[in-house]
């Protein structure tokens, strides 16, 4: 599987936030889109996750299922987490899980896989921003997908969570799976750079 | 399917918990229907005539009250990225959407139909005949103003332009909501003609709302 974008380019308010831009990622590789603030690193996930209309170029995923277009084989985690304050923590994760179309599991299961066990029962208003961006990332382990696009995936994240996120990327690596993640830090694992913008 | 039965669920039970916003909508259409007699005057006559009207009113109102909040909190904290992205059609979830916010926000107003009756001088009849009404119309009234909420989400802050976009889609359901009841009531119409127009304005509705819905969302997403 290989996640091609040739010459694409993004205007964004009347004004071009980058222009002929390529990169490609294949299965198994991580690339870590750098640059300084407003360069355009978010603006390129939203344009990979189909929620930005591309100005120019094209982003498209070879060898991924046929049927299904790229922003369905893929998670966005973005900025802002999806979750709904009045919730509970399981029920966050249930709800994207059903909605997604992953597989039944245990909920319990998820949640300690990210360190969230605990706190299953409470309602989502009352987690901390580390602990929601740790609810968020158990979205990704509910349901797989092969592309991961990331937006500065560690912010908020204590040591020990970028550890935990670093290994759970490790594995969604070697099983096969891509990702492209926006970052100041970082990342954690192996990964190609892609750099956009002026020198930071 | 699974994935817009946990759609609908999940809508429900936000509204239903604190601060979801369900009961606003009924408070609202109490408020309107119990503060008319004050401003009508002791004319019983009168009130019986006003009545349908006056609850239809209400029932118009208390839902554009509650329809800015259908899209407007998903885009706020980015469910909606996730809703345009996922593998179940963008369409499917508008209406699922919608069916949730008239379960939660819609359905109420006509259980308290009844008890609104007392209030404006109805009789049982005229009241059933009203419910009747509300219950084809009002899902016309979301599934309409569910294109406004739409809208109204790709232009930020659009609370008060939803009113203005909506209102005159929902004067067509309001006319022959209320022509349905008074035919009912008092004649001299027959109560099916104005009743089959109704339900034909709900019909198209259900299909119109979803795509125009889903295409305003898709086109004005940034």
């Amino acid at each position: 599987m290989r996640l091609l974008g040739r010459g694409v380019s993004c205007v964004r308010g009347g004004r071009e936030v980058f222009s002929g831009l390529d990169f490609e990622a294949s299965s198994g590789e991580a690339l870590a889109v750098t640059g300084p603030n407003g360069s355009g690193k978010t603006s390129l996930l939203r344009l990979t996750a189909g929620l930005l209309a591309v100005s120019g170029g094209s982003i498209g995923l070879e060898g991924g299922e046929v049927e299904l277009t790229l922003p369905e084989q893929a998670h966005y985690l973005g900025h802002r987490d999806a979750l709904k304050p009045a919730l509970s923590v399981a029920e966050n994760l249930i709800f994207w899980r059903d909605f997604l179309g992953g597989e039944p599991f245990d909920a319990g299961k998820s949640l300690a896989a990210v360190g969230l066990d605990h706190a299953a029962r409470l309602p989502a208003a009352y987690l901390s921003a580390g602990q929601r961006r740790r609810l968020s990332i158990a979205r990704l382990l509910a349901v797989r997908r092969p592309v991961w696009l990331l937006d500065e995936p560690t912010n908020a994240l204590d040591t020990a969570g970028q550890k935990l996120f670093a290994g759970l990327m490790g594995d969604h690596l070697s099983q096969g799976g891509l990702i492209i993640a926006a970052t100041h830090a970082p990342l954690g694992v192996q990964a190609r750079e892609l750099r956009i913008g002026g020198a930071a | 399917m699974t994935a817009l039965a946990a759609l609908v669920r999940r809508d429900i039970k936000i509204a239903l918990r604190v601060g979801g916003g369900a009961l606003i909508g009924v408070l609202f259409f109490l408020t309107v229907v119990v503060l008319m007699p004050f401003a009508l005057g002791p004319d019983l006559a009168l009130l019986a005539r006003l009545g349908p009207a006056i609850l239809w009113l209400g029932a118009l109102l208390a839902s554009l009250l509650t329809l800015d909040r259908l899209f407007m909190a998903d885009h706020d904290d980015g469910s909606l990225d996730l809703i345009v992205m996922s593998r179940t059609p963008l369409e499917l979830s508008c209406a699922a959407k919608a069916l949730a916010h008239w379960l939660a926000a819609g359905l109420p107003l006509i259980i308290a139909t009844p008890v609104m009756g007392l209030l404006l001088n109805l009789d049982g009849a005229s009241t059933m005949a009203v419910a009747l009404t509300l219950f084809v119309g009002t899902p016309a009234l979301t599934f309409t103003g569910m294109i406004g909420a739409a809208l109204a989400v790709t232009l930020h802050r659009g609370g008060l332009l939803l009113a203005v976009l909506v209102l005159p889609l929902s004067i067509p359901v309001l006319i022959f909501g209320v022509a349905a009841s008074q035919a009912a009531i008092t004649g001299p119409l027959s109560f099916g003609t104005p009743f089959s127009i109704l339900c034909a304005l709900s019909l198209v509705s259900f299909v119109i709302g979803p795509f125009a819905a889903a295409a305003s969302l898709r086109h004005g997403l940034d």
